[in-house]
């Protein structure tokens, strides 16, 4: 569980975040969701720690990340796994080095161990057999996935994923979505995904927060989500004329 | 003031990149890798500059050199002291802080606009310390490797084009080597050396580093660390000058 109390953030003078509170479940997947430049990646980036926040508390299972040295954070921060927007994998290293840096880096683990653990860790993602590929020989889709396998490489008990279907055809994002929900259920970790595409919304929203303005707008699931009343939520989620139509055809059945 | 603020934050840099490894075995192999990347690889270019500079001091020297009262071997002294005292050590190191410099700003820089650093930061490593140190020891190692290699193709260069151009004899031209030597001046030319290494990856790192947007950033980035590594070598040797040679 990861608790976030009265965050705030400016940049040059212009505030960003405005004291927001949330708590973010153990073994579901919680969504912040928002139009772009709205604070998304700023609140996800002030709770792993890459910006600092101005005010308030992060919390990772009650113990409070920013009142931490250095060190402190870096032992929490095994603790966590990132997938980032454009994967962000080692370009000089292969897709098995990527999965096995974390490991060689942390754990006491033997050879052998490591690359047991890599193996799973791409098998465990559909990609067993390609540990000798380049991150630059592999597709978007691809990338993600061994992002997602380095990820998880190390057991973490925090998921993050910024925007993990960006750049991906729809059929590759259910791919991504599954995958993530998945992973979130079989080890029961705190998954945060940062998105504003409605299909992951529906497919794996289980706890969203909506942020608008930098402040918190709006929580629930994705089954509240389609019938809230709140017009800034109504405008992001019936943004698209299909989710319109589907809106409509709703109402008439209602009737 | 925006200068002093970059100073500020340059020399916080290095607080932060001086510190004890997460793994000494990744820090070795990564330190072998960029002996190999900034070092071996600037060979060639190196090698190339310091024959024909050589060869052209050594000419220029001789063309110039119209007094019947100057001894022969003049040349050869002439070219041995340029090319110890300030050829190899600053030339050469303003050549590579234009070939390492922006090959430096510019693989640290892609690694932040492409997010690289901030996974390596969420992992819990210290990123700077991972990507910088590695880079300063090599450079520390093999700068002064570097030079002597100059020195060595640049006196070689200059007995090639005196010999060739029919201007002097073998023995003449090692005479005015060997002519009037002072030992210290290797060691002042091998300690500009290393301060000019460091400078250049240091200060190329730090514009990679903080670089923020994306490819074209990257890109003035580059630039930037080699005007401003280059300007932080002439001060750096009018400085180390002063206190090594004149007091």
């Amino acid at each position: 569980m990861i608790e976030v109390k009265q965050v705030s953030k400016s940049f040059n003078g212009q505030k960003v975040l405005f004291d927001i509170d949330h708590v973010f479940e153990e073994g579901q997947v919680n969504l912040i969701i928002g139009q772009s430049g709205q604070g998304k990646s700023v609140l996800a980036k002030c709770i792993v720690g890459l910006y600092e926040a101005d005010a308030g508390q992060i919390l990772f299972d009650k113990r409070n990340f920013t009142e931490m040295d250095r060190n402190e954070r870096s032992n929490i921060r095994q603790e966590i796994g990132m997938l980032f927007q454009g994967a962000a994998l080692f370009d000089s290293m292969t897709v098995e080095q990527n999965v096995m840096f974390p490991l060689q880096m942390f754990t006491k683990m033997t050879k052998a161990e490591i690359q047991a653990r890599a193996d799973f860790c791409l098998d465990r993602v559909n990609l067993a057999g390609r540990n000798k590929l380049m991150p630059s020989e592999c597709s978007g889709g691809m990338q993600k996935r061994v992002g997602i396998a380095r990820a998880i490489a190390m057991n973490p008990r925090y998921l993050f994923c910024d925007e993990p279907n960006s750049g991906l055809d729809p059929k590759t994002s259910i791919v991504i979505d599954k995958l993530i929900r998945d992973i979130t259920q079989e080890y029961k970790i705190t998954t945060v995904v940062i998105t504003h595409d409605m299909n992951s919304v529906m497919e794996i929203g289980d706890h969203i927060l909506f942020i608008h303005q930098g402040k918190k707008w709006w929580e629930g699931d994705r089954h509240s989500i389609i019938n809230a009343t709140n017009p800034e939520i109504e405008s992001f989620v019936y943004a698209s004329s299909f989710m319109k139509e589907i809106r409509s055809l709703l109402q008439k059945k209602a009737q | 003031m925006k200068l002093l603020q970059q100073f500020g934050r340059y020399i916080l840099m290095l607080s932060v990149v001086f510190t004890r490894p997460n793994r000494w075995r990744f820090f070795w192999k990564h330190t072998f890798l960029e002996i190999d990347q900034i070092g071996i690889n600037s060979l060639p270019i190196v090698a190339l500059m310091s024959t024909f500079m050589g060869a052209v001091i050594a000419l220029q020297t001789a063309s110039s050199m119209e007094s019947p009262l100057l001894p022969d071997y003049t040349v050869g002294f002439i070219t041995q002291s340029s090319t110890i005292l300030e050829f190899s050590p600053t030339i050469i190191s303003l050549i590579l802080a234009g070939k390492v410099g922006s090959n430096v700003a510019s693989e640290i820089g892609t690694m932040r606009v492409t997010e690289q650093i901030d996974a390596l930061e969420i992992m819990g490593v210290n990123s700077l310390n991972f990507l910088v140190l590695p880079k300063i020891t090599a450079a520390l190692v093999f700068f002064p490797v570097l030079v002597v290699f100059s020195m060595a193709l640049s006196m070689f260069g200059g007995w090639l084009a005196l010999l060739v151009s029919d201007l002097t004899t073998t023995e003449i031209y090692i005479l005015g080597i060997r002519s009037f030597f002072n030992p210290f001046h290797i060691t002042y030319a091998l300690t500009k050396t290393l301060v000019f290494g460091f400078l250049i990856v240091s200060i190329s790192s730090f514009y990679g580093y903080y670089v923020k947007g994306g490819s074209l950033d990257v890109g003035r980035a580059s630039t930037q660390a080699v005007v401003s590594s280059s300007v932080a070598i002439l001060i750096a040797n009018f400085i180390l000058t002063q206190l090594m040679l004149l007091s």
